[in-house]
C-alpha cells in the first residue's frame, strides 16, 4: 500500500516495536480475565499492576492514583461528569481551546443545572491569569484547562492556574494527552500546585489505541461513568483490556526514557520546518508562545487548508487540517477562532505534528512538496479567475 | 499433551483465536491511522477496516450495520443502553423491569438509576433459572419504559425466552434490552425477527480481544438514547472517542468466524459437555444448577454437597474454573445467581462453573472427570458433615453448639 510520510503524530502514533512485543503474549497465550482467581487470571492481574506502576512512574504519580479507562475521551468524561455529580451545581470553567471531549461533557452539565464558562485565550492561545481569576469568581468549582493544545501545540502555565484554582477551592483538571512524551508531566509537582486530575492516553505515545488513564487525586469524589463488576476501585467497571494496558505501560516507560532526546531532536526538526515555511507565504500560529516541540500549525495565505491537505496526501505526506476528531465537519479550527483568527485565515490552516520516525529529509521533502503544491493550486486559481 | 492448568473458564474470557490475532496485528503495526483522520490514506484505510468489521458484527446478528455502535465492551454497552434509554424516555415513565440473575453491569446500572428516582422491579427466576413469562408480563406497567433480560446467563448458561419476551414488550410499548455478551457464537440471533430494541455484545467472550464491544440500537422502529460519552461526535454522536481499529478488526473477524463455525462448533462442544456431565453426575450428592435443556452447550454449573467451596477450588487447581462470576470473585459472597435459584448458601459456595470452548479437548474433559472424582472423595473423607449425612442424619435438624 502506498504509504505517505507520516506527519500527523498528534492524531495518533505508530506502535513502537517494543510495545508490540510486550503486548503480544496477552493477545495469545496469556488470555486470562484479571478478575479470575486461577493462574491465568493472576497473571493478567500482575501484568496490569506492573503497567499501572509504569504509567504512574511516567507521570510522577502513585499507582493508586492511576485509573485505567478505554481512552482519553472517556477519562475526560469521567472526571468532568463524575466530579460534577458529587458537587452542588455551580459553574464549570473550561478554556476556549479545549478538545471536544472536554467541551462537550462540560456542556452536558447544563442539564444538571450547571453554568458553563469558557475562559478566553489571547492571540497566542494562552490564558491570561486575570481572565482565569474572573472565571473562578463566578464561582467555578470545576475547572479544566489542557496542558498542551492538540492543534497549535501551545502550553499553558498550569501550575500558576492551578494555584489560583486551589485558593478558590475549585477542582482543577488538565488534559495532558498531547503533553505526555513531549514535555515533562509531573503529577506530584502539579498536584502540589493545585492540579487534582490529569488525563493521559496510550495512542499518543506510540502505544496501542484502547487504553488511557485518569490520574486522580484521591481527595476528589467521583461518580463512576460505567457501573458493574467494580474494577478500578469501582471507578471504572468492565473486564480490563490487559493487552492494551500492558502496551500503555510499556509505551510510558519508553517515552520517559527518551523524553529529553526526543524533545531536542523534534525541536530541531520543527525549527528547520519553520525556517522553510518562512520562505513561503505562511503564517505560523502561536510562533512565540511556549509550545510542544513537535507541532507546527500554520496557514498558507489564500489557499484552502482541506484542499492543500488532500493534495499533500497524494504527493506522499500525511498531515491534518486540524483535529482528527473534528475532521468530519469542515468547520474552521475553534482554537484559531478563539485566538481571534478570522474564519478565512483559519480555513487555510494546516497542522504538521512530527514524531520519532521523522527525519530531516522528511522535512526538506515536505517543504518542497508544499511549495510545488501551493504553486499548482495558485496556478489553477489564476486560470479559474 | 495436556497444558496445566486446563482452561475450563471460557465464560470468564476466551483466548483470542489465532486467526483473529493474525487479522489484528497489521492494524497495530503498519496500518496505524486514526479512522477519524479524513486527510490521509492512513485514516481512510482504517475507516474502511472499521466499516468492514461493523458489517461482520451486523451479519452475525441479523442487523443493519448502521444499527451497530462500537463501545469498549459489554459493560459499557449495558450502561449506555439502560441509562441512555431510561434518561431519554423518562418523560413516558420511570419504571424498569429486570431479573435478579443479570450481570452486575446491568444490576449496578439499574441501582444507579434507582438513586435518580427510577423504580426498578427485579424479577425472581424459576428454580431452573428461566424467567416465567406470565410473571414477566405482569410486571410490565403503563409507566414501564424499559425491560432488560440477558440472553444467556454467564453463571449457569441458561437461555431466556427472548423471542417471546420481545413480543410481550413490543405489545406493551416497552423498550427491550438484551445483554447478549454470553450468547454470540452460541445461539443463533436474528434481530430481523426478534423484537429486541437494544442488544449488548462483547468480543472477548467470542474469541475476540478484550476492550471492544458493541451495542445494537434498532432503527425500525427508531430507538433513541442519551449518549453517555461526549466529545468528537463519533458513532453518530452516540459514543465519542477515537476508535481502536485493531480491536474493532478483531471483533469483526471473531464474529465472522462465529457465523461460519457456530453450528459445527456447538455440536462438538455439546458432546464434550455431555461427556463431562455424564462423568460427574455419578458422584453422590451432586446438583446441576439451571435447566439442562434450555442451556448453552458450553456451560455446566454444579454444586457438590458436603464439600467446602474454598477447599474444593484449592483441590482442583489443575483446572482453571470459576466459582461465581469472575467479575465479582474478589469477594467471598456466595453467588447471587445461585441464591436467586433458591440454593442455600452452603451449596452455592460449593459450586463450580465449568465452561468449555473452541480449544477444549476430550483429553482435558477426561482428566477433569478423574480429578473431580478423586478430590471430592478425599475432601468428603475429611468432612464430618459427610459422615453425618452417610449415617442418615438430617443436618437441618441438628442444633449446632456455639463456640
Amino acid at each position: 500500500m502506498f504509504a505517505p510520510a507520516y506527519l500527523d503524530h498528534n492524531a495518533t502514533t505508530p506502535l513502537d516495536a517494543r510495545v508490540l512485543e510486550a503486548m503480544l503474549p496477552f493477545l495469545k497465550e496469556r488470555y486470562g480475565n484479571a478478575s479470575s482467581r486461577h493462574e491465568y487470571g493472576r497473571a493478567a492481574r500482575s501484568a496490569i499492576d506492573t503497567a499501572r506502576q509504569q504509567v504512574a512512574a511516567a507521570v510522577g504519580a502513585h499507582p493508586t492514583e492511576v485509573v485505567f479507562t478505554s481512552g482519553g475521551s472517556e477519562a475526560n468524561n469521567l472526571f468532568i461528569k463524575g466530579a460534577a455529580a458529587c458537587l452542588r451545581p455551580s459553574t464549570v470553567a473550561v478554556s476556549a481551546i479545549e478538545h471536544p471531549c472536554v467541551r462537550e461533557p462540560a456542556q452536558e452539565l447544563k442539564r444538571l443545572g450547571w453554568d458553563v464558562h469558557e475562559i478566553a485565550v489571547d492571540a497566542e492561545g494562552r490564558i491570561a491569569e486575570t481572565d482565569f481569576a474572573a472565571a473562578l469568581a463566578k464561582p467555578a468549582k470545576l475547572v479544566s484547562v489542557m496542558l498542551a493544545n492538540n492543534e497549535t501545540g501551545v502550553l499553558q502555565d498550569i501550575p500558576a492556574l492551578a494555584g489560583l484554582a486551589r485558593a478558590a477551592k475549585a477542582w482543577f483538571h488538565t488534559d495532558a494527552v498531547q503533553a505526555l512524551g513531549k514535555v515533562e508531566v509531573d503529577f506530584r509537582a502539579l498536584n502540589a500546585a493545585g492540579v487534582n486530575a490529569l488525563t493521559v492516553s496510550s495512542h499518543k505515545i506510540y502505544g496501542p489505541q484502547g487504553a488511557a488513564a485518569l490520574v486522580l487525586d484521591k481527595r476528589v469524589e467521583l461518580k463512576p461513568l460505567i457501573s458493574g463488576g467494580g474494577q478500578e476501585r469501582n471507578l471504572r467497571s468492565g473486564t480490563e483490556n490487559v493487552a492494551a494496558i500492558v502496551g500503555f505501560g510499556a509505551a510510558c516507560q519508553l517515552a520517559t526514557a527518551r523524553l529529553e532526546a526526543d524533545a531536542a531532536r523534534l525541536t530541531g526538526l520543527r525549527n528547520k520546518l519553520e525556517q522553510g515555511l518562512a520562505k513561503l507565504e505562511t503564517l505560523v500560529f502561536s510562533r512565540n508562545a511556549p509550545r510542544l516541540p513537535n507541532t507546527v500549525f500554520f496557514a498558507v495565505a489564500g489557499i484552502d487548508g482541506e484542499t492543500l491537505v488532500a493534495q499533500l496526501d497524494r504527493t506522499g505526506f500525511a498531515v491534518a487540517s486540524g483535529s482528527a476528531c473534528s475532521s468530519v465537519s469542515p468547520e474552521p479550527s475553534h482554537t484559531l477562532l478563539a485566538m481571534g483568527v478570522s474564519a478565512d485565515v483559519a480555513k487555510s490552516a494546516l497542522r504538521v505534528s512530527l514524531g520519532r520516525a521523522n527525519s530531516e529529509e522528511d522535512v526538506v521533502r515536505f517543504l518542497q512538496a508544499l511549495d510545488e503544491t501551493v504553486r499548482k493550486l495558485k496556478g489553477l486559481a489564476a486560470v479559474a479567475a | 499433551m495436556l497444558k496445566f492448568p486446563i482452561y475450563l473458564d471460557y465464560s470468564a474470557t476466551t483466548p483470542v483465536d489465532p486467526r483473529v490475532a493474525e487479522q489484528m496485528i497489521p492494524w497495530l503495526v503498519e496500518k496505524f491511522g486514526n479512522p477519524a483522520s479524513r486527510s490521509h490514506a492512513y485514516g481512510w484505510e482504517a475507516e474502511k477496516a472499521v466499516e468492514d468489521a461493523r458489517e461482520n458484527v451486523a451479519r452475525l446478528v441479523g442487523a443493519d450495520p448502521k444499527e451497530i455502535i462500537w463501545t469498549s465492551g459489554a459493560t459499557e454497552s449495558n450502561n449506555l443502553a439502560i441509562k441512555g434509554a431510561a434518561l431519554f424516555y423518562q418523560g413516558k415513565g420511570k419504571h424498569l423491569v429486570t431479573v435478579k440473575t443479570e450481570h452486575k453491569a446491568v444490576l449496578d446500572t439499574t441501582r444507579e438509576l434507582e438513586r435518580h428516582g427510577f423504580e426498578v422491579t427485579y424479577l425472581d427466576p424459576l428454580e431452573n433459572g428461566l424467567v416465567d413469562l406470565e410473571q414477566f408480563k405482569a410486571a410490565l406497567r403503563p409507566d414501564t419504559i424499559l425491560a432488560s433480560v440477558m440472553y444467556v446467563n454467564n453463571e449457569i448458561g441458561v437461555i431466556q425466552p427472548i423471542e417471546q419476551m420481545g413480543e410481550i414488550c413490543r405489545g406493551k410499548g416497552v423498550i427491550f434490552h438484551v445483554d447478549a455478551a454470553q450468547a454470540t457464537g452460541k445461539v443463533a440471533i436474528d434481530l430481523a425477527k426478534l423484537k429486541v430494541d437494544l442488544m449488548s455484545f462483547s468480543a472477548h467472550k467470542t474469541y475476540g480481544p478484550k476492550g471492544i464491544g458493541a451495542l445494537y440500537v434498532r432503527r425500525k422502529p427508531r430507538i433513541r438514547l442519551e449518549a453517555q460519552m461526549h466529545g468528537g461526535g463519533h458513532e453518530r454522536g452516540l459514543r465519542s472517542g477515537t476508535l481502536a481499529t485493531h480491536q474493532i478488526v478483531g471483533m469483526g473477524e471473531a464474529f465472522r468466524l462465529a457465523r461460519e463455525e457456530m453450528a459445527s462448533e456447538n455440536e462438538r462442544i455439546r458432546m464434550l459437555r455431555d461427556r463431562l456431565w455424564k462423568g460427574l453426575s455419578d458422584i453422590e450428592q451432586v446438583f446441576l444448577n439451571g435447566d439442562l435443556e434450555q442451556r448453552v452447550s458450553h456451560n455446566l454449573n454444579i454444586s457438590f454437597a458436603f464439600v467446602e467451596g474454598e477447599s474444593l477450588m484449592m483441590a482442583i487447581k489443575d483446572v482453571a474454573v470459576s466459582s461465581g462470576s469472575a467479575c465479582t470473585s474478589a469477594s467471598l459472597e456466595p453467588s447471587y445467581v445461585l441464591r436467586a435459584l433458591g440454593r442455600q448458601d452452603e451449596l452455592a459456595h460449593s459450586s463450580i462453573r465449568f465452561t468449555i470452548g473452541r480449544f477444549t479437548t476430550e483429553e482435558e474433559i477426561d482428566y477433569t472427570i478423574t480429578l473431580l472424582h478423586r478430590q471430592i472423595s478425599k475432601l468428603r473423607e475429611m468432612s464430618p458433615l459427610w459422615d453425618m449425612y452417610k449415617e442418615g442424619i438430617d443436618l437441618n435438624t441438628v442444633q449446632w453448639a456455639a463456640h
